[in-house]
């Protein structure tokens, strides 16, 4: 088929089938993938509606903060948003640290570091949240 | 050739002949373009905003918190220093949104050609600037 003695030499069996199916360099796939898709979808209407909702915050008192979040429309779409908001932020910097950070252990810490802080101040924004509007 | 990573470079030529495939010059060598300051500044501005979400757990977690620690962060977000992280928060926001728009069109397979390409990366530049410009506009006249 082909003339392979002055080419690379090859020594890997595994099919392209097999390099292709769950790889990209999260070595997860397209699942990651499909997650920060479907948040920054979720994220074009919340972001702006935050948006729109922090400058008519501009310097309220914190009775006024709470007073915004007790109504339930407000409350749910800040939680809304917070949870697309960390979810994309984890993907997003992970997704910066497995294409830059080629050093395993360093790899391996950040991502461990990115998953634990995006969790924790995912927690504290929702619990404040829940804390001032219920 | 004993990994993947080597083994993805390995590609057949046209007369079925298994060739190393050449490496890509890396980002120094090329002109810059609209297209690639707006792909690099996806990047940066989603790490900034990530950055940005600290002010915003402090904000929240003040609010739960007391009159004190709500004070302190109404205080320090007022400051010239804290006005300039906001500013650059809603301009990398507003970057990243823009271009997050364009990512979900590529998704669904539109806006790869070239005159597409260049266009909208023009217009993620001008509408990010434009809608930064708005909301503090608007926000300084409700303040």
């Amino acid at each position: 088929m082909s003339d392979t003695r002055n080419g690379p030499r090859v020594d890997m069996l595994r099919s392209p089938l097999g390099r292709v199916r769950g790889l990209g360099s999260a070595h997860r796939g397209a699942v990651t993938w499909w997650g920060h898709m479907l948040t920054s979808i979720a994220l074009v209407p919340l972001s702006l509606w935050f948006v729109a909702s922090m400058i008519r915050l501009a310097g309220a008192s914190r009775e006024d903060v709470a007073l915004w979040l007790t109504h339930p429309l407000p409350l749910a779409l800040m939680l809304l948003l917070l949870v697309a908001t960390f979810h994309h932020m984890k993907h997003g910097l992970e997704t910066v640290v497995e294409d830059y950070v080629h050093q395993p252990i360093g790899k391996f810490t950040l991502l461990l570091v990115i998953k634990g802080v995006s969790i924790l101040l995912g927690l504290l924004c929702i619990i404040s949240v829940l804390r001032l509007g219920l | 050739m004993k990994d993947v990573r080597d083994a993805l470079y390995v590609a057949r030529n046209t007369d079925g002949k298994l060739v190393r495939r050449p490496m890509s010059p890396h980002l120094q060598i090329w002109r810059w373009t609209p297209a690639m300051a707006v792909s690099i500044m996806h990047r940066v501005t989603g790490v900034g905003l990530a950055l940005g979400t600290l002010l915003m757990t402090w904000w929240l977690v003040a609010a739960a918190t007391s009159d004190r620690a709500f004070a302190n962060v109404q205080w320090f977000l007022g400051s010239v220093i804290g006005m300039f992280m906001l500013f650059c928060w809603t301009l990398s926001l507003m970057l990243h949104f823009f271009s997050g728009l364009r990512h979900i069109a590529w998704d669904a397979g539109w806006g790869f050609e070239n005159r597409a390409y260049r266009g909208t990366s023009w217009f993620v530049i001008g509408a990010g600037i434009v809608s930064t410009l708005v909301i503090w506009i608007v926000g300084l006249i409700v303040w």
